[in-house]
């Protein structure tokens, strides 16, 4: 708290004497005319040259651009119009016009006519301007793998989650949606996976640590970058996994009221829908499979019994989404300022307004140069979102139903259950109520102050406070066939659940950083700071019974009776803290030899007094070899940098107290017949516990040619983790099964990930009507599993499953890719039982028609020592392609991303013996020589559904993301409408997927790096059509 | 000069942002484990959770029956839970996701157990050393059901098993852990008392019931007679006249129950965490398969009687009524409907330990995996079984064994026409046919036969050698490290 006060106490000090403040800024204006005049007096032939500066994309005069006299300080800046002036300057003097994101130009003064220079904008320049954590770099001077986002892709794709421009724009990035559903949250992992508990990368908004990028209005962002290597050791422990810097729009100096509005809507459908088997097909399947199995026929007449009901048409239904975005944004002399203000509406493809997503934000930022020394910036925002979600993801899922359930059931008959396992998935859509209620407010407040010439300090106070509300309500239902009463799906008692959790951080920085030139060529930055984070926070759950009227209407704990406190009476609190303190120096030579180093010393909180305590080092280094002499007469190439990094990080990502055993578990037993609450230890304590480190290495270049119409960047990097954090399922002698508990986070041992990364990108701009560019980027990435610490030999998936009752499919082992799968290869299909006879089979239930596994030994037996890898959800190598083309007033854009080499278990199939299949079933074996890839249908025992090779597929897929043509109209029009800008536009997303997978969606995963890739009954991404347009004046 | 004033202000505000090292120094909202048992609440309230895991013996119970000739897995197919099916098969292997279920939590209540037991000696308060008795009573319950199960097992004795102790702890031999076993059980038989003024806690009886028990098991046949005669005559217990009111949710903790493990349907559970639930897991897996109807409610359909255990009831027995529920019948009686399920059923449930309706549900939770039957782990039945069975079989006394094998007979047929008047091996054979037909549906008939040295008879696909132990679950060899040997034959 003592920091809040201290900063608001400096910001207040200053205030009081702005007078004072003022008075300085004229003796330091008269200073510099002073200088100025002596250095005019030198000269001889002076004139005043005016002018006005002008973007050229809009032909708008540009304010505050700087035009200074070449290789001096003198200079001046243009004003509210784009006007400037400079008196008394000699002639042939040369003036550069520079402006941050434009190519600068050189103008060679020869009379004193009014200039009127154009500057060109540049997304891709070479001295735009990077943030590289607690300090910016160009471009250029850049030694880390950093890859940059800019929001004109994000402008293009118009993602309703941040995640979704990432993926496939930047090599080595990849983005895993949990889910298709509005509002579900993404993975991502940069370049591989590296840590198990906790995967995410380090993402700062501003400064601010965000956890769940959904609150995030994508209209806000100014430019999105990555840390990829070594170099994101600035954030020491936090860094293992990359770190992705999120900028957000602000409004510039001298810069009049500018406003965007965005605005667009559309609908959304399912890509694809299963085949399943029709009404006549699936009751000849079933009398098949009893009948094999020596059952009576459950369908001894099929005639008549037609098509049936596809349940999948019941459920899918076309949605719509609508997003509403304004942001103004402007600046006086020494401030600037931002406002937006968005709104996005998004139904679900299945369940519409039940799975609804909802976003409101609206932020302001604000920035103040008190003195031309002493500067402030500060911001906040306020995000309400509200998603409300249907059972998703496996068993008892709406989707799982819908694929389950019989064809022969008609959407509006009497019936509507399966057996009691499987319900009618429309009746279950009806009686769902989930709501997730969001209110996060952030805010963060930086100062900073130039002093004694080179010195710059800074302190930064960043916070997020955010109250998450889920209410849950499931009113009284009978799902039964003429009012059976059965327990598993049907509701007797309706019942409330409401949970209020709290979650507050912050983070204060300090730092100091002093800069300086010496010699003309040796050019230093040193950056000393500190820096301290919070999080705590709380959750608190209750549950009560009978609302009134059944009714969602009354549906809240306080109308309820039998009101129970869910979490008993322990504490639901948490407090994880981190102190660091970190240096970073910064030296390049003429700008050609450039060479970084940081040490970082984090203290955390997670981790027991020993181990609690962390140095990270890094360095790197880079070579422009495009300015050395014998590059430079070069007419091909126009840059090439060279760069190399290698460095430790670190991994804390656990959460609170696990070093040590608390009583936070579960214990409650009757007597005398009511339930006495008792106490019990929670997860399991390891005292040993100690931060993952991560070594990476990297080298790369970055090279332009012919004339920057070509742009590549190359990449290899080789990351090794050691004591690989995670809470894998343990001996079950240590109890961590007991109600409450959990698994111990342990240092599990040693994973590799190393890959190859390669962008190219082509801009060419044929004529003033005509521009096109593309840009590919390909990474490769091999990850192996190098050690398993402990002596166990492969430590099994901790929250996934195949089939019910069966031993985890996906594990960690040495000499493994991470999360492999692991289960029977299979050779065929059993044709006959001579063939079973003279082979090794599982068990007696083997019988002609049964998959064939393969006794990977040869000991003449099958069992667990023959199951092997057979198959892993990594991908070899990603791809995106960007393409755009501009001619005369239309815009076009195309993106497609593809993922090659990751596999996918197929798990949304269940096993009963009446619910209904996909017609890969009409290919199975009926006898002798009818199949040899699919096994025969019974009801009785079989080894069939045992994890095998069938169940495991390519996932590999090219997916075209994203399709879109605009039209923006005249410059002339727009000037005589009074805007700057008008574009319309259509888009689609998500619109084709080339894949062989069989199931709805090839990037279905949970994103678990022990136990992705299994497909549980994937909400699918929907694919999307938009109509939109762009307002800016 | 103002300037250098703010850079004072920049500097303290750095030099006071650094913070000491203290600051991530974070005390844990909840208690420290280590830090606890500093009152008799503390104790109480530990206790309570090594209680709990005993409503995660429903497994055992629902196991004991399907290994044995008594039931078959049936459920909704042939792969409906793979490894219940494997174990009604007798094809089970190491891969056994209910084997493991076991192993898991009974060493959970282990660990609850010996946390109370390493702080024994923290804290005295009147009346520690019955929760002591309590506590070992239950680490004695836990480790019979884990030899029972498994046989050598490792063995922990006041002190919890912490991460890392797994890769060193070998396989204790059988019948170390029985000894250890033996002494909870006398610890607790003599410190505590034969009535309690709360229901579901441990007594007397309890201990000296399933002390008994556990020297049965070992053959151990004068040492057992002593103390289940000691508790025959001492204990408060007796036999309930009417049988068929002995599993009524209303005729709970009734005078018969010598130690019943509690369930409620306060608080649910999902499958994915059975153990979690607070009712009685077995009841709605052993429910009839969409069953309409007066009285029951529908469940899973597993665990079904065999025709041959129906076939052992003699006529006049009318125990068949209250252990058998004969679905065709009762649907023709009642009108009720249900779903024959297509794997193996027998058209017999296991009436004893199935869902019914109550007005006192409160339905939390997934229902079906919450029903509030208790289970009556040791009636005074099976006391009485017991005690014959020793007397015959360590040659103390037939007249003794027949009389307690009689008064079960007694009430089982309403008169003493049926009383058994053997003696020697014929009197045995009629004690381990009385304890099938009295205790069908309990879980006892699978270890039965395995200590009398039956069930290869008994059981189809049982080898001698080989089934009289389940395999250690595959994965728990592999998590702690690869040191344990696997159980013969598997």
């Amino acid at each position: 708290m003592f920091i809040v006060w201290l900063v608001l106490l400096l910001v207040y000090r200053v205030f009081c004497n702005f007078e004072r403040t003022k008075q300085l800024i004229m003796k330091l204006k008269f200073l510099t005319l002073f200088a100025f005049v002596i250095t005019l007096t030198c000269f001889g032939q002076n004139v005043d040259v005016t002018g006005v500066i002008t973007e050229a994309s809009s032909g708008q005069p540009l304010p505050g651009v700087n035009v200074i006299i070449k290789n001096t300080s003198t200079g001046t800046a243009t004003d509210f119009d784009g006007n400037f002036t400079l008196n008394d300057v000699p002639i042939n003097t040369v003036i550069v016009v520079s402006y941050l994101g434009f190519l600068s130009k050189e103008v060679t003064i020869k009379n004193s006519e009014r200039l009127t220079i154009v500057l060109e904008e540049d997304t891709e320049s070479l001295n735009e301007v990077v943030i590289i954590g607690y300090g910016t770099q160009t471009k250029k001077e850049i030694t880390g793998a950093v890859a940059v986002v800019s929001s004109e892709i994000i402008e293009t794709l118009k993602p309703t989650r941040i995640e979704q421009a990432l993926q496939g724009q930047v090599a080595g990035v990849n983005i895993v949606s949990n889910s298709g559903s509005p509002g579900a949250p993404s993975t991502i992992s940069i370049r591989g996976i590296s840590t198990n508990g906790d995967n995410q990368p380090l993402i700062l908004v501003d400064g601010t640590v965000v956890e769940d990028l959904s609150v995030i209005n994508p209209n806000d962002i100014e430019t999105i970058n990555i840390l990829k290597d070594a170099t994101a050791g600035i954030y020491g422990v936090r860094a293992a996994n990359g770190v992705i810097l999120i900028t957000t729009k602000s409004g510039r100096k001298n810069m009049p009221l500018s406003v965007e509005y965005n605005v667009y809507g559309g609908v959304q459908e399912t890509t694809r829908k299963l085949p399943m088997l029709n009404s006549t097909e699936y009751a000849l399947l079933l009398n098949e499979a009893f009948a094999a199995n020596g059952d009576s026929l459950p369908y001894p007449n099929v005639s008549g019994l037609g098509q049936g009901t596809d349940w999948q048409d019941q459920v899918f239904e076309s949605a719509p989404i609508f997003s509403n975005a304004i942001t103004l944004k402007g600046g006086g002399e020494k401030s600037t300022y931002v406002f937006g203000s968005s709104i996005l509406d998004q139904d679900g493809i299945v369940g519409g307004s039940k799975a609804k997503f909802t976003r409101l934000t609206k932020r302001l930022g604000y920035s103040l140069d008190f003195l031309e020394n002493f500067k402030l910036n500060t911001g906040i925002t306020w995000t309400h979102t509200v998603r409300r979600t249907l059972p998703e993801t496996g068993i008892g899922s709406v989707l799982f139903n819908a694929l389950n359930m019989a064809p022969t059931i008609g959407p509006g008959g009497a019936a509507d259950n399966l057996g009691f396992e499987v319900v009618n998935p429309i009746k279950q859509i009806n009686n769902t109520y989930n709501r997730g209620l969001v209110d996060k407010i952030n805010g963060n407040i930086n100062l900073s102050y130039n002093f004694l010439d080179y010195f710059t300090a800074q302190a930064s106070y960043q916070f997020n406070f955010s109250t998450v509300k889920n209410n849950t309500f499931q009113p009284i239902v009978d799902y039964g066939l003429q009012g059976t009463v059965d327990k598993v799906f049907d509701i007797q008692r309706n019942r409330v659940v409401d949970e209020d959790n709290y979650f507050r951080d912050y983070t204060f920085d300090a730092f100091i950083t002093y800069k300086r030139t010496f010699n003309e060529n040796h050019n230093i930055d040193v950056l000393l700071a500190t820096s301290v984070f919070k999080t705590a926070g709380s959750f608190n759950a209750f549950e009560g019974f009978d609302i009134e009227d059944n009714y969602i209407g009354n549906a809240n704990i306080e109308g309820a009776t039998e009101v129970r406190n869910l979490n008993d009476d322990r504490s639901t609190k948490f407090d994880s803290r981190l102190l660091s303190y970190f240096t970073r120096l910064q030296y390049n030579y003429k700008g050609k030899y450039l060479l970084s180093a940081v040490i970082r010393r984090d203290a955390s909180s997670n981790f027991g007094p020993d181990n609690r305590f962390g140095y990270f080092p890094s360095v790197s280094a880079g070579w422009i070899a495009s300015d050395e002499s014998f590059l430079a007469d070069n007419s091909f190439l126009d840059f090439l940098k060279f760069r190399g990094s290698y460095g430790i990080v670190g991994n804390d990502r656990i959460g609170s107290n696990r070093f040590v055993s608390v009583l936070d578990g579960q214990g409650i037993y009757p007597f005398n017949g009511s339930d006495v609450i008792g106490i019990a230890a929670g997860a399991l304590a390891n005292p040993g516990i100690k931060w993952e480190t991560q070594k990476t290495f990297d080298i790369g270049l970055d090279m332009r040619f012919f004339d920057n119409k070509f742009d590549v960047t190359m990449d290899y990097y080789n990351r090794r983790t050691e004591d690989l954090l995670i809470a894998p399922p343990v001996s079950g002698i240590l109890g961590a099964s007991a109600p409450g508990s959990l698994s111990p986070f342990v240092n599990a041992g040693i994973i590799e990930n190393k890959g190859f990364e390669f962008t190219i990108g082509y801009t060419e701009q044929f004529n003033d009507n005509f521009r096109f560019s593309v840009k590919y980027n390909v990474a490769t990435l091999d990850n192996n599993v190098v050690q398993v610490n402990d002596g166990v030999e492969r430590i099994p998936c901790p929250n996934c499953g195949f089939g019910i009752g069966q031993d985890p499919p996906a594990y960690m082992e040495a000499g493994q890719p991470i999360g492999y799968f692991r289960g029977f290869r299979t050779s065929g299909i059993f044709q006959n039982q001579a063939q079973i006879d003279s082979s090794p089979i599982l068990n007696d239930n083997t019988q002609p028609g049964d998959l064939i596994f393969v006794d990977i030994n040869n000991d003449g037996v099958i069992d667990d020592n023959d199951r092997t890898n057979i198959g892993d959800p990594i991908p070899n190598a990603t791809m995106g392609l960007n393409l755009t083309l501009d001619y005369k007033n239309f815009d076009f854009g195309a993106y497609a991303f593809a993922s090659v080499g990751n596999d996918i278990v197929r798990n949304y199939e269940r096993t009963l013996s009446r619910t209904n299949r996909t017609t890969q079933f009409l290919n199975r074996w009926t006898g002798e020589g009818t199949s040899n890839s699919f096994p025969r249908v019974t009801t009785g025992a079989n080894n069939n559904i045992l994890f095998s090779d069938f169940y495991v597929e390519d996932g590999s897929f090219i997916r075209l993301q994203n399709v879109q043509l605009g039209y923006s109209i005249a410059q002339e029009t727009a000037e005589k409408w009074g805007i700057k800008k008008l574009r319309i536009y259509v888009s689609a997303s998500n619109l084709v997927t080339l894949t062989e997978y069989s199931g709805y969606d090839p990037t279905a995963s949970t994103g678990e790096p022990i136990g992705g890739g299994i497909d549980y009954g994937f909400y699918p991404n929907p694919r999307t059509y938009l109509v939109g347009m762009n307002l800016n004046f | 000069m103002k300037n250098l004033k703010i850079t004072y202000i920049f500097i303290a505000l750095f030099v006071m942002a650094s913070c000491s090292d203290d600051f991530v120094d974070v005390e844990p909202f909840n208690e420290n484990s280590e830090d606890f048992f500093n009152s008799e609440e503390d104790y109480q309230r530990a206790l309570v959770s090594a209680y709990d895991m005993l409503q995660s013996t429903y497994l055992s119970v629902m196991l004991g029956e399907i290994a044995s000739d008594n039931t078959l897995a049936n459920g909704e197919n042939a792969n409906d839970v793979p490894g219940i099916q494997e174990i009604d098969d007798m094809i089970h292997t190491p891969i056994n996701q209910q084997l493991g279920d076991i192993w898991r939590w009974m060493y959970a209540g282990v660990n609850r157990a010996n946390y109370i037991m390493e702080f024994k000696d923290k804290t005295d308060f009147p009346g520690k050393e019955s929760v002591l008795a309590q506590t070992r009573f239950l680490r004695a319950y836990y480790y019979f059901e884990l030899v029972k199960w498994f046989g050598d097992v490792p063995l922990a004795v006041d002190t919890r098993l912490q991460f890392g102790d797994q890769f060193s702890i070998p396989r204790t031999p059988k019948a170390d852990i029985y000894a250890q076993i033996e002494q909870d059980l006398i610890y607790a038989a003599d410190i505590l008392t034969y009535t309690q003024t709360e229901s579901g806690r441990v007594t007397k009886g309890a201990a000296q019931a399933l002390l008994g028990k556990v020297y049965l098991y070992q053959d151990k046949f004068l040492e057992a007679g002593v103390v289940l005669e000691d508790l025959i005559g001492n204990g408060p217990y007796q036999l309930l006249t009417d049988y068929s009111t002995m599993f009524e949710l209303d005729n709970e903790n009734n005078i018969e129950s010598v130690f019943e493990v509690q369930y409620t349907d306060e608080r649910g559970a999902g499958f994915g965490c059975l153990q979690c639930s607070n009712g009685n897991v077995a009841v709605g897996f052993n429910g009839i398969r969409s069953y309409n109807g007066p009285i029951f409610e529908s469940g899973f359909s597993f665990n079904v009687p065999t025709q041959d255990v129906v076939d052992e009831f003699e006529v006049g027995d009318n125990r068949l009524e209250t252990a058998i529920l004969d679905i065709v019948a009762w649907a023709e009686e009642t009108g009720a409907t249900y779903v024959l399920s297509e794997n193996e059923p027998t058209g017999y449930f296991n009436r004893k330990y199935i869902s019914r309706k109550s007005e006192l549900d409160s339905n939390t939770g997934d229902a079906n995996l919450t029903n509030p039957n208790n289970y009556r782990a040791i009636r005074f039945a099976d006391v009485l079984l017991m005690a014959a069975e020793a007397l015959n079989r360590g040659g103390v006394s037939d007249s003794r064994a027949q009389t307690y094998l009689n008064r079960v007979r007694e009430r089982a047929f309403g008169n003493a026409d049926n009383n058994v008047s053997a003696t020697g091996g014929s009197l045995t054979d009629a004690i381990y046919h009385e304890r099938r037909v009295e205790l069908v549906g309990e879980g006892h008939r699978f270890f039965d036969l395995v200590r009398t040295g039956t069930a290869a008879s008994k059981i189809d696909g049982f080898e001698i050698g080989k089934h009289e132990l389940f395999p250690i679950p595959l994965i728990e060899i592999q998590l702690a490290g690869n040191q344990w040997e696997q159980n013969p034959e598997y």
